[in-house]
């Protein structure tokens, strides 16, 4: 009977370690680095200094206002999922074909995805190519050179390659959705507006929801990838993120604890969204591992 | 029905299809792009940029894998993604075991606090990990990067495992166990067998997640013989000088493992990374 309680630990065991070691332990030391400047190879503690300095420093000020700019991005992908998931899901020629496509996206690597988009955007690349071709090269603008129209771009790619998440996601619940549902609206005479409003978005809500939360923690805290291989932040810091800013600062500028300070931010920002999350997944239930 | 409602609907499902076409031709147009560039020759490619190539030009290939050790990079992407993959596999399935079909106090709270992990961005813990990497001596190492990362993976992957081990009916394991089977075995020769399906999904998705993860290797990879394919590609950007239509080569080359493996398993990726939302 002994080894009946402790059994549950053995199997835990590697799984709790390798946890420990790679989110309990930075952790802990994340907190404390954060509240000690190093100088001379010696770290003494300094209270809230870093942080002080964080809210001083104009390029970390960029890079918070820019991860704000991109939760715009945030609705707009809702809306375009939504709309084309209700479009396969009405069965029209081809969605299997359609849904595969609009998903692969999602599945390409950053790294190579930000590198094609990069030779898209280019001030002699494809598009503006392309525009002036078709007799619009007043539009050919510097896409990503330009501080003004950086990040919008930025913003596009975003969108582009996360909105194929959404659809699957929409869809594969428009499936689980009782057909009779759809029918007993059509019976009563709702048209294609009522239809969607009063059955698909209620029906959708939880969903939507989920998408809502992982696309906000994405906008701000899960972009480095775009930034790095697109812009590098620039030009002059217009596509700064946070995380990119960590990164300067930690692996550029070798200012650990600055880099700490603004990781420990982003923690807390996504400690936040984990509350909300499990608040969300308690009221609906949906998530229940254990019944 | 009269013809207006005819023509009304007609335009309805043809508005639906135009849209949806042209959502395709958007999501599909840098493939077709790198694609058709990987072909082309460096004057080709200046004189026409969007079109389709006149001949198809193989150079290009030659040039991508001969250049920038394309060979090493593909090596170490796929041995960190199979190292890490593995690993987390095996790790997180005796966990899901043990949340799954045995009983210990504060299992709730612990699941609980394990998926909620899954959100943390991982650029949090790499300054900690870094200075911890350098104590440790694993920077610059594989058994250092795979440990990262399959701590990164395993949040989902646990989850994944728990909910799917819970399908399994407790009668064939009452059975199993009744035939003389000790949890282990039951582990062994009734779980996951039985999880096939749940393991295909796991593995393309965490290795879909490792192939194309760009940050930890770049921190804990620097040595140029060990940087991985993405690092490798994401410096391409800051040169001065670029052969776009064998850079487009390359890319093509580094893409076809995940487009091939979707188009094989699509079914897995759509369940993996839609689960956890969709019941």
């Amino acid at each position: 009977m002994r080894f009946r309680r402790i059994e549950p630990w053995l199997y835990l065991a590697p799984a709790l370690i390798t946890i420990l070691l790679v989110f309990g332990y930075p952790i802990v030391r994340l907190t404390i680095l954060s509240l000690q400047r190093t100088s001379g190879g010696v770290a003494r503690f300094a209270g809230l200094t870093n942080y002080q300095f964080l809210f001083k420093d104009d390029v970390f000020l960029q890079a918070i206002r820019n991860n704000l700019t991109l939760l715009i991005c945030v609705p707009i992908m809702v809306v375009v999922a939504l709309v084309l998931a209700v479009f396969l899901f009405e069965r029209i020629r081809g969605w299997k074909f359609y849904r595969t496509t609009l998903f692969l996206p999602y599945l390409l690597p950053i790294a190579v995805v930000g590198l094609i988009f990069s030779y898209i955007f280019q001030l002699s690349g494809v598009l503006n190519d392309f525009l002036n071709h078709i007799g619009m090269g007043w539009l050919a603008l510097d896409w990503l050179g330009s501080t003004k129209y950086a990040l919008p771009t930025l913003m596009f790619v975003i969108i582009w390659k996360e909105v194929g998440f959404g659809i699957v996601l929409f869809l594969a619940r428009l499936m689980s959705v009782e057909e009779e549902l759809f029918d007993a609206a059509k019976i009563d005479g709702a048209n294609w507006w009522q239809l969607q409003w009063y059955i698909t978005v209620p029906q959708l809500s939880t969903v939507i929801e989920f998408f809502t939360v992982v696309s906000v923690i994405t906008m701000l805290s899960w972009v480095f990838n775009y930034v790095y291989v697109m812009t590098g932040g620039g030009p002059g810091n217009s596509t700064m993120v946070t995380e990119l800013y960590v990164y300067l600062q930690g692996f550029r500028y070798n200012q650990m604890n600055t880099a700490s300070a603004v990781s420990m931010l982003l923690l807390l920002v996504t400690g936040i969204f984990i509350f909300l999350e499990l608040r969300l997944r308690g009221q609906s239930g949906s998530a229940e591992a254990f019944e | 029905m009269t013809w207006q409602d005819r023509i009304g609907r007609l335009l309805a499902s043809s508005g639906r299809q135009t849209a949806v076409i042209l959502a395709t031709m958007l999501s599909l147009f840098p493939v077709y792009f790198m694609v058709v560039s990987s072909f082309k020759t460096k004057n080709e490619y200046i004189a026409n940029k969007w079109g389709l190539p006149t001949s198809l030009n193989w150079g290009n290939f030659n040039t991508a894998l001969a250049g920038e050790k394309f060979f090493q990079r593909f090596a170490n992407s796929t041995i960190l993604t199979v190292g890490a993959v593995a690993c987390s596999l095996i790790i997180a399935c005796l966990a899901a075991y043990a949340f799954a079909r045995m009983d210990f106090p504060g299992k709730r709270t612990l699941f609980n606090l394990i998926l909620s992990l899954m959100v943390i961005p991982p650029v949090v813990m790499v300054v900690p990990m870094f200075i911890a990497m350098v104590n440790w001596k694993l920077i610059n190492t594989y058994q250092g990067t795979i440990l990262i990362y399959v701590g990164l993976l395993l949040p989902f992957s646990i989850y994944l495992m728990t909910n799917f081990f819970q399908t399994i009916p407790r009668e064939i394991i009452d059975a199993a166990r009744i035939d003389g089977c000790n949890s282990l075995g039951v582990f062994w020769r009734i779980m996951m067998p039985l999880s096939a399906p749940a393991v295909v999904t796991l593995v393309v998705v965490n290795a879909l997640w490792v192939w194309n993860e760009l940050l930890i290797a770049l921190i804990f990879m620097q040595k140029d013989e060990l940087k991985t394919l993405m690092v490798g590609i994401a410096a391409l950007r800051s040169r001065n000088y670029v052969d776009i239509p064998a850079t487009m080569a390359g890319l093509f080359i580094a893409t076809i493992p995940i487009v091939v493996v979707y188009l094989v398993a699509q079914k897995y990726f759509i369940r993996g990374l839609t689960s956890g939302a969709v019941k």
